[in-house]
């Protein structure tokens, strides 16, 4: 099957039901892309689909279809940062660093949907990505700041 | 302190690790320096001035020996040597190095020395040179015990130190300019006419030189990196997911593979059938690891799919099957020969308890470490090397493990330890890499990358102890008179240990005691006693991010805030009119301060105080809460730690953060419970931690009053349970004296 990611056309032969995850990770080495839990409760495997962020671990390849995919390498790269990114650069947000490729695609997904998200909405659409090491008051900073950047502020 | 400890022969070997066999090597082995691991592999124009600098022609490489788990290590230890070098990041690559006595640490044991960390009297010091001279001996390399800095602190600034003034010597020789003329600045050595020599062109000739040892480390005051907020070195790569960990390595060749071995934790396995899961799409085979299988397979997914399909019939483990039966043997261990240590008998509690004494029991169940990136090992076994890679805590162990399973020489076993994805404690253990070296034996010159699934991982997790307390107490006049603490706990340093084939017979442990004995209060008639629950008889347990100061801590600052109550004092105030020492009573002082401690919160609202001091640092920590219809909501949490120096305010700041997040999360939501021999709790649906919503507000603050230099990651941990109990009671009344909170209270 061809899969549209980050820019680039796919061709992969895995089995339908194969979780999107595991298609990136261990079908085309796209490694910022993370296993963390397989079962949808810490977000660290989170991608876009057609700029929504989904659990590629409950994504079957099979249901992608023609939709593009962007993994945190398709937001962006150590040269060309998104301005998520760049705040989580800013507020030093990273421990162990894990869970942040999700973290920061959520984030996108949300500012993309709502550029000025309240502390409310924030907490509501960040609590599906669990983060062990306790980043998130440096989260919702971040989250802050790349909000006033993408609306210019 | 009094009469604090009694310096008995039992108390002398507290802690120590395996000290029998150490103690003969004698004065000479103790001053003699470990062999440089560099020096083994130096290339021609090289210059390795000690084991942590290495410069050539092309590069600068400082090692940094302790293993980055989230906590910034690389980062800190490579500005400690940056900082005296004179280089900036950017201009320089750090490595793990290769496994060390060289790498020994000097600061983990010296914590296990029974006497407060604020005791700098000849008999403490002296304890704590012993205790570090048997880590120099072992040539114990660890990362952990919030040690990375204190270990790091002075060495690697001097290591950086000897690197300049040898390259400034170097360029003298080759300039003929004295050394006393020449500076250093952003990797190179500066002549007085402005001339820059890079230290890469000078390290041939570095290389024929003694190292100038006689170094004066730089004042503080001068400092150009340490001190100020820096940014990671990491950063970029972790936010924008090009930082590789060990699960994301790819090795030329490597199969994948998973295991499953017996969920009743050291059970065998009596017969299994893999006939289905053979059959699957890309399984190459299903081999037998102990106490359970390992599937090899073309894909990680496939190779859990096929694992689940392998029917296995289990052997029973040696631990109660049902929770009950553990907390039995913990209920059975107030014993006189289950006595671990009378850690503490100040006063006379006996004659001041009365005859109605306040008592309470106190109970801490098993939690697991869970962190987000799961277990994982490339092995790669060939008839004459083994090569690992993979994210440890303990390099030497994993070698000298992987060597006994291979049948080769130490030597021999290269390991390239890695970035983790967090490890609270986890990868101090190092099944994953047994099990992995396991399946390479049996498929010889090819490289196999073994990844835990969640689930087998939370299955296989060696737990935090499980762990209860007796208490006792009396006030008279409005202030605490007595305390009386007993704690049964397993010890899960012998635990640990066992699993290293290291013995401690008949020590006692400090963990089963830390942060109760040891509270820096002046209680008049305080008793602390810890008894050692049978470690064998229960679940196995390992280190958890703080260890045994996450239970005790809990244990003291609750109780002690219940006789507060009882005596109808201020928590603050008679925590200020009892505490012993100056340090803690500022940073007592300091969260009062924060908190705005007195001032009205409003109906159903709380503050709860508790102030622990684990690992040498005092923490004090004030949360709000609120009484809110959906439940108990944290509204805000104060904090403040004395690590007598703030090497990089971001990064205590995030540390103490973090710290806060994990005691508070744990406390409220997670446990680990057996049934029928099985964790119950199989992902994080069901051991959650703290989540995004929940979070409160956190305010830090350093203090910098201590004289010893302090790690930071562990000791914000403790006090963050008591304080939220605390808070909750004098929100609504309520005393929560078993974890997980949730039990007792809903959450917001």
């Amino acid at each position: 099957m061809k899969l549209k990611i980050d820019g680039q056309v796919r061709e992969v032969d895995v089995e339908p039901d194969m979780p999107l995850l595991w298609v990136l990770r261990d079908e085309l080495d796209i490694k910022g892309v993370k296993y963390g839990c397989g079962v949808a409760a810490c977000g660290a495997c989170t991608v876009h689909l057609d700029g929504v962020a989904v659990r590629s671990c409950q994504t079957f390849a099979e249901d992608v279809g023609d939709a593009e995919i962007t993994t945190i390498h398709g937001l962006g790269t150590p040269d060309t940062l998104h301005a998520v990114q760049k705040a989580w650069i800013d507020h030093q947000v990273a421990q162990c660093g894990y869970c942040q490729s999700g973290q920061i695609m959520q984030a996108a997904s949300l500012l993309a949907e709502n550029p000025n998200p309240t502390d409310e909405e924030i907490a509501e659409a960040m609590s599906g990505n669990l983060c062990r090491c306790g980043t998130f008051p440096r989260i919702r900073d971040a989250i802050k700041t790349a909000s006033g950047e993408l609306r210019g502020a | 302190m009094g009469k604090v400890m009694k310096y008995t022969r039992r108390a002398f070997l507290v802690g120590a690790v395996a000290v029998a066999g150490g103690v003969a090597f004698g004065y000479y082995q103790v001053r003699k320096p470990h062999a440089n691991p560099l020096l083994d592999d130096v290339s021609d124009g090289e210059a390795v001035f000690n084991p942590w600098v290495k410069i050539d022609g092309d590069g600068i490489t400082l090692i940094t020996p302790h293993v980055d788990l989230g906590q910034g290590a690389v980062s800190m230890q490579a500005a400690l040597i940056a900082e005296e070098l004179d280089v900036d990041f950017g201009q320089f690559n750090t490595d793990y190095g290769k496994p060390s006595a060289a790498y020994y640490n000097q600061a983990v044991t010296q914590e296990m020395a029974p006497f407060m960390s604020t005791d700098e009297k000849f008999q403490a010091e002296a304890m704590r040179t012993v205790l570090g001279t048997v880590a120099k001996l072992m040539g114990m390399q660890v990362t952990g015990g919030s040690s990375t800095v204190p270990d790091s602190y002075e060495k690697l600034r001097r290591a950086g130190a000897v690197a300049r003034e040898t390259l400034k010597l170097a360029a003298s020789k080759k300039s003929g300019v004295p050394v006393s003329q020449l500076k250093t600045e952003k990797g190179s050595v500066i002549l007085p006419d402005g001339t820059a020599l890079a230290y890469t062109q000078l390290a041939a000739d570095a290389a024929g030189l003694e190292p100038v040892n006689d170094v004066t480390l730089r004042d503080p005051q001068d400092w150009r990196m340490l001190g100020k907020s820096m940014d990671r070195i990491d950063i970029v790569a972790k936010s924008t997911g090009t930082q590789v960990y060990g699960i994301d390595l790819e090795i030329p060749g490597m199969v994948h593979a998973t295991v499953i071995t017996n969920p009743y934790k050291g059970g065998s396995v009596n017969t299994y059938d893999a006939s289905e899961a053979e059959k699957m799409r890309g399984v190459k085979k299903v081999v037998p690891v102990t106490g359970g299988i390992a599937v090899i397979a073309d894909n990680t997914w496939r190779a859990i799919q096929a694992a689940r399909m392998v029917e296995i019939d289990w052997a029973d483990g040696a631990y109660p099957p049902e929770m009950a039966g553990h907390w039995k043997i913990l209920e059975d261990s107030f014993t006189e020969d289950r006595l671990d240590s009378k850690w503490r008998d100040d006063g006379d509690v006996d004659a001041n308890l009365g005859d109605q004494p306040i008592q309470a029991e106190y109970r801490v169940p098993y939690v697991a470490h869970a962190p987000l990136e799961p277990l994982c090992a490339i092995v790669k076994v060939d008839e004459t090397s083994a090569e690992v890679w993979a994210s440890t805590q303990m390099p030497r162990f994993v070698q000298n493990n992987v060597a006994r399973i291979t049948g080769l020489e130490p030597d021999q076993v290269t390991i390239n330890n890695q970035y983790s994805g967090g490890s609270f404690g986890h990868r101090g253990e190092d099944e994953n890499i047994k099990r992995t070296t396991e399946v390479a034996m049996s498929l010889k010159g090819t490289p196999v990358k073994l990844t835990y699934s969640r689930e087998e991982d939370f299955a296989q997790d060696y737990p935090r102890q499980i762990s209860m307390a007796r208490m006792q107490g009396a006030v008279k006049d409005g202030k605490v008179e007595t305390i009386d603490i007993s704690v049964s706990a397993p010890s899960t340093t012998t635990s640990q240990m066992g699993r290293q084939f290291l013995d401690r017979p008949g020590m006692a442990d400090g963990q089963i005691a830390a942060g109760a004995w040891n509270m820096p209060m002046a209680i008049p008639n305080f008793r602390m006693t810890a008894y050692q629950a049978p470690h064998n008889e229960l679940a196995p347990t390992s280190a958890w991010r703080s260890v045994g100061a996450s239970s005790n801590g809990f244990f003291a600052e609750s109780f002690l805030d219940e006789l507060i109550a009882e005596a109808g004092a201020d928590p603050l105030e008679e925590r200020l009119r009892l505490v012993n020492d100056d340090i803690a009573r500022k940073v007592l002082e300091a969260v009062g301060d924060m908190s705005g401690w007195g001032g009205d919160l409003g109906a159903k609202r709380g503050r709860g105080l508790a102030l622990v001091n684990s690992f040498g640092v005092p923490v004090a920590e004030v949360v709000e809460v609120t009484d809110t219809e959906n439940g108990i909501r944290i509204d805000k949490v104060f904090v403040a730690a004395d690590v007598g120096r703030v090497l990089d305010p971001i990064a205590f700041d995030n540390q103490v953060k973090g710290g806060v997040i994990w005691g508070l999360g744990h406390a409220m939501n997670c446990e680990i419970t057996y049934s029928e021999g099985r964790a119950q709790q199989e992902n994080y649906w069901d051991h959650e931690g703290m989540r995004f919503n929940q979070c409160p507000e956190i305010e830090v603050r350093g203090l910098e009053n201590s004289e010893k230099i302090r790690g930071i990651g562990e000791p914000p941990v403790p006090p963050a349970a008591p304080a939220l109990a605390n808070a909750i009671f004098a929100a609504t009344g309520t005393r929560l004296r078993e974890m997980p909170f949730n039990k007792t209270v809903t959450f917001a």
